[in-house]
C-alpha cells in the first residue's frame, strides 16, 4: 500500500499546495492589443492603479481576435480592444459583459515618400485604397485578425475592391513587424497612430492619408460573463474597469504622450 | 475552449483532404524552400565533409570546430545575420530578397549546412581507408573514387540528409524574420502554426502539424531501417 507513488504523488500534492500564491484573488489577467502595450500607455496607467488598488495586472497582449479569443474561453479576467463588430458580438453571445468606451486614437495610412499610387488629397480613406489597388503597388496588410486587420478588410470592402490585387501582402504579424516589412518592402499600410509614433524614427515612410470617420479607432474595455466563468477574478476586473473610466484614468489617458503626441483620446460618456 | 478537440481534429482532417487551397500551398511552400536549400547545399557540404575526414591540411581542427558550433547556434540568431544581410541598409540591400523565398533558401542553407558538413564528416571518418586507396591506385579517377567511398556509405550519409531537411523543414526562427510570413509567398508550416495559434484558429495549426507528425514518422522508420541495415551488415 505505502508504495512510491504515494509517497511520491503525497509530497507533489504538499509541493503543490505550498507554492499556491496566497495572492491568487489578486492578479488581474487583462488580454489586450499590441498597440496599447507597444505604445507604452499600459505601462503609464496601470502602476498608478495598482498602486492605488493593491491588485496586480497582468497583461497578455496579442490582436483584437486572440484577446477575444482568450476572453471567449475563460483564460483572463478582461479585454480591452478595438474592433466594434466582435466586440458586440462577444457581448451579444453572453460571454462579455458591461462593454465600456474608454478611448479612441486613429488609423493612418503609411506609404512610400514619393507615394507611387498618388493617394495624397484622396478624398476617403476607400479613393486611397482604390488608388492603391489600381496601381499594383504593395500594400502590406497584417492579415492577423486584429482589429486594425479588420478595420482594412472593411475599407476593401466599403471600396469595392478584392483585397487580392497584384502588390497585396499578407504577413500575419503584429503592427511593429508590419511597419518594419513595409518600410522594407517600400509599399503602403494602414496603422494605429500610437504603434507609427513609436517606431517613426525607424521608417522611411510618411502619412501619406489620414483623417475621416472611416479611420476613427474606439477601443472598449469588456468584463467576462461571471455566469460563464465564475472563477474568475472578477472583482478586480470590475475595479480596472471603473478604475479606466474614473476622472482619473480618463485624464491620464489624455495626457499620455509618446515623443511629444498626445496618443489616445479619452472618450468615456457616462 | 470553444470547441471540442474532436470536431477539431474532424475540421483538421477535412482541410487535409478537401485540398484546401491554403493549407496546400503552405505545405507547398515549406517542402519547395526547405528542398531546394537542400539541394544545393548537398554536394559541397559532402564534399568539405569528405575533404576534413581525408585530408589533413593546416586550420582543419578548427574549421571542424566552427561546423560544430554552428550546429547549435539557434535558428533566430541565423535569421537576424540573414534578415542584416539582406535589409535595404544591409550589405546585400541591392538583391531585394528580405522576405522572398530565395532570402528563406538563403538562410535554410546556412542552417543545414553545418549539420550537412559535421554528419558526413563523422561518416567518412568511419570509413575503410583502404578501399579508398585501392581505388586510386587501380587508376580510378577522384571523382569516380569519391563515388565509391560514398556508395559504401549509403546509410550514415542519407541520415545526415535526413537529420538536415528535418532541421530546416520544422525551423520557425529564420523563417518568420527573413521570409516574413507572406501568405502565398513565404508562409510555411512552421511560421503558419505560429500565427494560427496567435488568431485563436486551431484546426489548420493542428492540420499543419499532422503534416509534420506524418514527416517524422516517416523520417524515423526510413532511420530505423537505415541503423537496422548497418547493424547487419557490420556483422
Amino acid at each position: 500500500m505505502f508504495n512510491t507513488k504515494h509517497i511520491l504523488g503525497a509530497a507533489l500534492t504538499a509541493t503543490l499546495l505550498s507554492i499556491t500564491p496566497v495572492q491568487a484573488e489578486e492578479v488581474i489577467k487583462l488580454a489586450t492589443t499590441t498597440s496599447t502595450e507597444n505604445s507604452g500607455l499600459l505601462k503609464e496607467l496601470l502602476p498608478t492603479f495598482e498602486a492605488q488598488s493593491g491588485y496586480k495586472v497582468q497583461v497578455i497582449a496579442t490582436g483584437t481576435g486572440k484577446a477575444l479569443a482568450l476572453g471567449r474561453q475563460g483564460d483572463v479576467d478582461l479585454v480591452m480592444t478595438h474592433a466594434p463588430a466582435a466586440e458586440a458580438k462577444f457581448v451579444e453571445e453572453g460571454y462579455g459583459s458591461e462593454p465600456r468606451g474608454i478611448m479612441e486614437n486613429d488609423f493612418v495610412v503609411l506609404g512610400p515618400k514619393n507615394d507611387p499610387a498618388k493617394i495624397k488629397g484622396s478624398a476617403s480613406a476607400e479613393e486611397a485604397f482604390g488608388k492603391i489597388a489600381a496601381a499594383g503597388v504593395p500594400f502590406i496588410s497584417r492579415g492577423d485578425d486584429s482589429g486594425t486587420h479588420k478595420k482594412e478588410l472593411k475599407i476593401w470592402q466599403a471600396a469595392n475592391v478584392k483585397p487580392e490585387f497584384k502588390g497585396y501582402t499578407s504577413v500575419g504579424q503584429g503592427m511593429g513587424k508590419t511597419l518594419l516589412m513595409t518600410n522594407e518592402l517600400q509599399g503602403y499600410t494602414l496603422t494605429d497612430r500610437g504603434t507609427y509614433i513609436a517606431y517613426k524614427g525607424k521608417l522611411d515612410l510618411d502619412v501619406d492619408f489620414e483623417g475621416g470617420a472611416t479611420l476613427a479607432n474606439p477601443y472598449q474595455v469588456i468584463l467576462i460573463n461571471s455566469a460563464k466563468y465564475p472563477n474568475l477574478n472578477h472583482k478586480g476586473a470590475k475595479a480596472l474597469s471603473d478604475w479606466l473610466i474614473s476622472a482619473e484614468g480618463q485624464k491620464m489617458i489624455n495626457d499620455f504622450k509618446v515623443q511629444g503626441e498626445q496618443l489616445f483620446k479619452a472618450t468615456y460618456r457616462q | 475552449m470553444s470547441q471540442s478537440w474532436f470536431e477539431l481534429i474532424q475540421q483538421a482532417l477535412g482541410l487535409l483532404f478537401s485540398l484546401d487551397k491554403d493549407l496546400w500551398s503552405i505545405i507547398w511552400v515549406s517542402f519547395g524552400v526547405s528542398l531546394a536549400a537542400l539541394l544545393i547545399t548537398l554536394i559541397p557540404s559532402m564534399l568539405l565533409g569528405f575533404v576534413l575526414a581525408f585530408k589533413q591540411f593546416p586550420g582543419r581542427h578548427f574549421v571542424l570546430n566552427l561546423v560544430q558550433t554552428l550546429q547549435s547556434i539557434p535558428t533566430v540568431v541565423i535569421g537576424l545575420l540573414v534578415y542584416l544581410l539582406l535589409t535595404r541598409m544591409g550589405p546585400l540591400g541591392d538583391l531585394r530578397w528580405l522576405f522572398t523565398q530565395q532570402g528563406m533558401i538563403l538562410g535554410q542553407m546556412l542552417i543545414c549546412a553545418p549539420v550537412l558538413i559535421a554528419m558526413s564528416q563523422a561518416a567518412f571518418t568511419s570509413a575503410d581507408k583502404r578501399a579508398w586507396e585501392t581505388a586510386l591506385t587501380l587508376g580510378a579517377s577522384l571523382p569516380r573514387a569519391i563515388l565509391m567511398v560514398s556508395g559504401e556509405l549509403r546509410g550514415p550519409l542519407l541520415l545526415a540528409v535526413i537529420a538536415a531537411f528535418s532541421r530546416i523543414v520544422t525551423e520557425v526562427g529564420c523563417s518568420m524574420m527573413v521570409g516574413g510570413n507572406i501568405e502565398y509567398v513565404t508562409r510555411n508550416i512552421p511560421t503558419a502554426i505560429a500565427l494560427e495559434t496567435s488568431k485563436g484558429d486551431f484546426a489548420q495549426a493542428i492540420a499543419l502539424g499532422l503534416v509534420l507528425l506524418f514527416l517524422a514518422i516517416i523520417m524515423n522508420f526510413a532511420l530505423g531501417n537505415l541503423r537496422g541495415k548497418n547493424q547487419v551488415r557490420s556483422h
